[in-house]
Formats: structure tokens, sequence, C-alpha cells
């Protein structure tokens, strides 16, 4: 048990350290799973969670775990049948496990689960190369209407938020967004040579991966995919250019099912308080990421509202039949 | 600034004694995380992140530096002593580290390992100190036709590993290739051959494969011919260290694997096996004991270890001048940036001098400690060998299982570890080579990948393949390898018809 032990050791040294600058009042023992690797968004979201939880004091101790599989559905369907009815238990999922569910054909379904709350939101960016003819976003709208199937798309992983927004930015410019010639890579990098060979169209990322080349002005930025402009930012959005859609990819925590009313209630208090607390906004400063925080009924049916316009483009697509 | 004058101030951080502490903690743990199985630096860095919040940044960030080397030195110990590669990077330094080590030359093998770690190590720090901004300029410019046309070249390399009979190779590479169709096919998101178990979507691990193959699988054939009595290992036959010979056979490959390592781990999706691979089948080649080769020969050790280091090195390249995370560990490592409100790209270099300086001095301070904790070790580990023999086989099935379980707790994936196992036992019993099947599964999703983005970027032509230049290039390289050697038995044999 040697590698065991010392994974808890490590743990608890964690636990001891963070504890020593803030004294924790509170008796809550918290665990959350981040249903990904270590390194990715989910983990970095958990991980932050732990860190602004026990620096407020607001629990006693956070145990973060990483249940690696399938776009997050071996973790889902840990926290909805191993985990059913723990009043102590979260797990962070976001916008691409929508997709993942769908696509896979998971037993098991974000409706099953209790929704906490909404937490992050990052905005999508939407560039072209520098050299490309294409300055805005009317003119890939008319270069999608002209020829959908010509218009080649670098992004993220099929059937992820980028995938997404590529397939309703084609059906929002009138074209058949089950036609559009989308290229998945595994990340921001491998997209980035095919970008600035201009061996592509196109390509779609969060606005953290492509914001140094943008700056760097290999890349030309046509439209962020948020509601309002970026802060410090002039990339119009692309309401302004007069295509009607916005997708964010946004981050939440959602609690196991069988889980009672004042439990519910509980893990939604302890949640607020975290995102109002002076070491969440630092954390979210840090990281470049906007806070979305949404809870309650709104954030019940903005659930609803995603997947199902998740599973229509997902359909459209032809990604799931 | 200029580099050197950079780098002087660099040294000025990072021997600063807190920062040497901390260059210190990180190689320790990392060495530690890379010999235990199911737990790597990733997850390391992850737990680390927390605890480091409150500080100092480029201490912090130094120790994460130290814990990626030092957790890339680790993973060769169990690939050469126990033949069970913790990660796939160490796969090429199992196949003949294992067998120096059964014939008592383990010492030797874990001597050259870490020492060509350092000497890559060092030379792939230089090379990320004075080429890192020219070097990602080149390395974006990899589109996937290029990375494609690297993939047929690192298959026809694949044919070192084949042993006597190439029937017999193509046949566990065919094998190989097939796992590697298993779970979601990353272009289109179908599952395929995942029969509905969840745990299959993501595809067959390759450290359960090689784990299984490689340990489990031996462990199994040496328990079925116990009674012939043949078989025994020696812990420590010659000398414990390297001598003159294994010296003079040991510094072409450290330089040759670093000059594979290097670049190919700064592309973006260049990753570790395949420098590695390349580094193997080369050394091969040029080697000019081919008799010893599949019996324990150094420079198929030499070469591959300095490649994985090398790599290592070269990952840190689009992450310090893009941003780009290219590993896990890199991905973690540029959390930890941002946490402290830094964002690697070209501006790091420019904004936070103290820092970048610091951590590639630290660098190489971190290559030397490396080396010192280790050697000291060699002793130590080679004396694992001396268990006997029940013990030692009955450990490594523990080893192989627990570490399984740590890095994926779930009963599929331990049936498919035992599953592969008996697979390697009787692969070993009817003599097929168990690498090339490995090999088969960590080159076949990325060739398909490749060969599908390209044809799809290209609408469909396969012109797009040799119309680059560097994809052109490498594609010829890869065509005179496979050619090569029947054009010269060709010539040869005219040759003799002539006499």
């Amino acid at each position: 048990m040697r590698f065991v032990a010392r994974r808890t050791v490590l743990a608890l040294a964690a636990v001891a350290f963070s504890g020593l600058s803030a004294a924790a009042q509170s008796s809550l023992e918290l665990k959350i799973m981040a249903p990904a690797a270590p390194g990715g968004g989910w983990d970095g979201t958990a991980r932050s969670m732990q860190q602004a939880l026990m620096a407020a004091g607001i629990a006693k101790s956070v145990q973060v775990t990483n249940v690696t599989g399938a776009g997050g559905m071996v973790g889902l369907a840990q926290l909805v049948n191993a985990n059913k009815g723990d009043g102590n238990q979260l797990m962070v999922n976001g916008f691409v496990m929508v997709g993942a569910i769908l696509l896979n054909k998971s037993p098991v379904t974000l409706e099953m689960t209790t929704p906490i709350a909404r937490l992050t939101a990052e905005a999508e960016v939407i560039v072209v190369p520098a050299n490309s003819p294409i300055k805005d976003a009317k003119d890939l709208v008319a270069a999608l209407k002209a020829d959908v199937a010509k218009v080649t798309w670098a992004g993220g992983s099929a059937g992820g938020v980028d995938h997404i927004l590529a397939a309703l930015f084609a059906g929002a410019a009138g074209a058949d967004p089950s036609k559009i010639n989308y290229v998945p890579f595994s990340g921001g990098g491998e997209a980035l040579a095919a970008l600035l060979g201009g061996r592509v169209t196109a390509g779609i990322s969060g606005w953290g991966e492509f914001e140094g080349q943008i700056k760097a002005g290999k890349l030309r930025a046509i439209a962020v995919s948020s509601s309002k402009r970026l802060d410090g930012n002039d990339t119009p959005t692309l309401k302004e250019q007069g295509v009607n859609l916005e997708v964010i990819n946004w981050r939440s925590v959602v609690a196991p099912p069988g889980i009672t009313a004042d439990q519910k209630k509980a893990l939604s208090e302890v949640i607020e308080k975290m995102v109002k607390s002076p070491q969440w906004a630092e954390i979210l400063k840090q990281r470049g990421w906007d806070n979305a925080y949404l809870a309650g009924p709104e954030f019940d049916a903005f659930l609803k509202s995603e997947i199902t316009r998740v599973a229509d483009v997902m359909k459209q697509i032809g990604l799931v039949k | 600034m200029d580099v050197l004058a950079a780098l002087g101030h660099g040294f000025l951080v990072a021997l600063e004694p807190s920062k040497l502490f901390f260059a210190l903690i990180g190689v320790f743990l990392g060495t530690a995380v890379g010999v235990l199985p199911g737990i790597g630096p990733a997850l390391t860095v992850a737990l680390l992140l927390p605890v480091t919040f409150k500080l100092d940044p480029t201490g912090s960030i130094i120790m994460f530096a130290g814990i990626y080397y030092g957790g890339m030195y680790g993973g060769s110990t169990t690939a050469i002593l126990i033949n069970a590669p913790g990660e796939s990077a160490s796969l090429a330094t199992a196949l003949e580290g294992n067998k120096m080590a059964k014939a008592g030359r383990g010492g030797p093998a874990l001597a050259t390992a870490a020492i060509g770690s350092f000497v890559a190590g060092t030379f792939a720090t230089i090379g990320l100190a004075f080429l890192a901004p020219w070097l990602v300029e080149v390395a974006v410019k990899f589109g996937p036709w290029d990375y494609f046309a690297l993939m047929v070249l690192a298959f026809v390399t694949v044919s070192a590993t084949f042993g006597d009979s190439p029937l017999r190779g193509l046949t566990s590479l065919a094998l190989g290739l097939v796992l590697g169709l298993v779970g979601i096919d990353k272009l289109t998101g179908a599952a395929r051959m995942s029969f509905g178990v969840p745990e299959l979507l993501d595809g067959v691990e390759i450290t359960t494969l090689a784990v299984g193959l490689f340990a489990v699988g031996e462990a199994l054939f040496v328990v079925s011919k116990r009674h012939k009595g043949d078989d025994v290992i020696q812990p420590i036959k010659g000398s414990l260290w390297m001598t003159r010979e294994d010296w003079r056979r040991s510094w072409g490959p450290w330089l040759r694997g670093t000059l594979f390592g290097f670049p190919i781990g700064a592309l973006p999706a260049g990753g570790a096996e395949v420098p590695t691979f390349l580094s193997y089948s080369t050394e091969k080649r040029l080697c000019k004991h081919p008799e010893e080769w599949g019996k324990g020969a150094i420079e198929g050790v030499a070469g591959p270890e300095a490649a994985n280091n090398a790599s290592a090195a070269g990952t840190l390249v689009p992450l310090l001048t893009l941003g780009l995370p290219t590993s896990a560990t890199a991905a973690i490592m540029l959390a930890g940036f941002q946490q402290y409100g830094l964002n690697p790209g070209p501006l790091l270099f420019a904004e936070k001098p103290d820092l970048v300086w610091g951590l590639i001095a630290s660098l190489f301070i971190a290559n030397a400690m490396l080396l010192i904790i280790n050697l000291p070790l060699v002793g130590l580990w080679v004396r694992l060998l001396a268990i006997p023999q029940p013990w030692l086989y009955a450990g490594i099935l523990v080893f192989a299982a627990m570490g399984t379980m740590a890095a994926k707790a779930s009963v599929v994936e331990l049936s498919m570890l035992f599953a592969f196992g008996f697979l390697g036992f009787l692969m070993r019993r009817y003599d097929y080579p168990v690498a090339p099947m490995v090999v088969g599964l960590i080159l076949g999703p990325m060739a398909e990948q490749q060969l599908r983005r390209a044809l799809q970027i290209s609408l469909g032509d396969p012109v797009v393949l040799i119309e680059n230049p560097i994809s052109a290039t490498l594609l010829a390289i890869a065509a005179v390898a496979l050619l090569a050697p029947f054009a010269m038995q060709g010539l040869n044999k005219f040759k003799a018809n002539e006499d």
C-alpha cells in the first residue's frame, strides 16, 4: 500500500498547509469529484474550489478525487450509482459533458443528478489566419453560404463546445450544419499549426488558448461568442455582427441523486458562500474565468435548455442518430 | 538581454538556498512517483498546487519542474529492473534494459540510463535556453500531414523490435493496431469496439498493455518452466558500474537520443514515445555488436533513455514560449503559472526574466541533483534482483496489479491487465515478440488520426502528403529506411554473381 499511503499523505499535507492561514470554523467535510484526469479544466475547477472553500474557512476538509474515463461518463455513473444519497459529495461538470452523454449513449444522464449551481464561464472565440480574406463574421457567413463543405474548421474534440458552436454558426448562417467540415484536434497547439499555416478557414477555441497568438497578430479574432465584449478587448460579439447566437463554455457543480431537500439546501449555501468569498474572486481573476454564478430554479432551467439545445445540434450534425 | 547574461542571472536566482531546497524536494518527489506505479508527475503537481499557493512563485515552479524531470528519471528504474514500464516512454528502455538486468548487468543499465538522462537533460535544457523562440516557430508549422509522415517513419523503424521472424513481428504489430481501434473515434466521436463497456471508451491504456504483456506475461512464463531449472537471474555479474567499454558504447547513443528527443518533444503532438522508438532502431542499425541485441545491448538503454528525457525538456518549449501545454504535467504546470497570475507566452521572457531564467537554470541544477541522488541508488536497486525468484515474481505481480488499480481503479482495467498477461505468456511460449504489439497500440491511433485530419483539411486530396516539404522529406527517409536493406541484399547478390 505504499503509493496509496503516499497519496493520502500528500492530500493530508495539502489539507494541513492550506488550513494554516485561516482558522477553519466549519466542521463540514466535503468531497469533490473531477470526472477527468488531473490537468484539465474540470480538475482545475475542483481544486480551485478546494482552495477557496478551505482558505475561506467554509469547509473543514475538502477532498478532491479524479475519476477518469469517457468524457466524464465514468465519473457521472459513479455519482449517480455509488454516491446516491451522499450529502457531502459534489461533482464538477460542464458544457462538454452534455455532449459526451449523448455521444456515448450514456445510460446515466445529468437529469438524474441534483443540480447545485453554475460557477464559471469562458467565452469562445472564432479566429482566422492573419492573411485570410475573411475580415469579420459576415464574411464567414458568406463563405459558408457559398459552399459549406469548403469551409474547414479547426477546434477541440468532436461533440465538444467548439464543434457545437461551429454547427450552430453554420445553421445561423443559413447553411446546412450536417455538411460542415469540422476537424477536431486534441489541443490548441495542434490546431494552431493548421491555422498559422493558413490551411484551415477558421478556428474555434476558448479565448485563453488563442490569446497569445491574437495579441501577436498571427491570428485575427473575428468574433466572441459571449453576450458582451470581453474586458479590455474590442473583438465584437456574434450578435453585434448579425449572427443571433450565444454560446459560453460553462462549468457547474452537481450533487448525487437521492439527497434530501435539507442536504441540497446546505450544499447550495456552501457554494453560495464560496462564490461570494474574496478567495474565490481572487482565483477567478488569476485563472481568467468569468463568474457565471447561477443557482436554484434558474440553474435547473438553464441546464434543461442547454441539454435540449445540444441534443438538437448533435442530431443536426449527425453525431447522434 | 544577451542569453548568456540572462542565464547567468538565472543561476544567481536558482542558487539561492531556498530555491535549491525547492529543487531538491521536487527531484526527490519526482523520482519517488516515477518509480511508484500508478501515480505520475501530473497527479503529484496537481496535489501540490493548493499547498504552494502561498509560497514564492519562482520556488514553486522550480519545484514543479524538478518533479517533472524526476518523474522521467524514475520511470526507467522499474522498466529495467522488473520489465514493468511505468509510462509508455520507458517502453523502449525495457526492451534491452531488462535483458541486461537479468544477465547481471542491471548496474550498468541503470547507470547508463541515469547518466544518459543527465547528458540529454543538460543538452536539451541548453537547447531550451538558446533555441526555444526559433524552434517553436518550426514546431507550430507542423501540420497533420507532417505528423503522419513522422508516424510512417516510426512504423518503418518498428521492424527493429521484430526479432528473428518478420512474419511473427508483423502479427504482433497487427494485434496492437487492432487494439488501437478500441474506443471513441476522435474525429467523429463514434464509439468503436467498446461493446458498451464505458471503461473501453477511452481505448486501451498503453501502460496496462505494456505491463500486462511484459511483466505479468513474463512472470507466468517463468512459473511455467520453473522446474526446468534454466533462466536463473544473476543480480550482479562483473562490475556494478559502467566499464570503459560501456562508456565508449553509451556516449554516441546519448547524444543521438537527445537529437531525436528534444525537437520531437517540442512539437505540440510529438510526444515522448516516437523519439524513443526512433532512437532504439537507429542504435540497433549503427551498433557494431548486432549479436547482442535482444540479449541486452547497452546502446538500447542509453539511446531511448536520453531521447525520453530530452523530450521532457522539449515539452517546455511550447509551454514557455506559447503557453501551450502539450502533456498532462505541462497542463498542470500552466495552471501553476496562472495561479500566480503569470501567463506563459512570448511576453513571459520579457516580463518575468527572473522566473523564466531562474527556471531554466534550476533545470540544470535539478539534473545534476538527480544524477547525485540516482547513482548511489543503483547498488540498492540491483539488490532487488537477489530476491529469490518465486518471491520476486510474486512481488512483480502484486506491484503490477496495484499500479493498475492506483492509476484507474476498475475491475475492467484489472481484468485487462491479466488478460494481456496471459496473452503475453502465450506469445512468449510460441515465440512471438511482444514489443511490436505495444508499439502498434501507441502509433496506430496517432497515425490514423493525423492521416484523416490531413485528408479532411485537404478536402480529400492525398497530394497534401507529399507537397509539403517536411512531410515529403520524412516520407522519403522512411522509404529509404524501408528499401535500403533490400537494395543492399540485391546488390550483394549481384556482386556475388559477378564473382
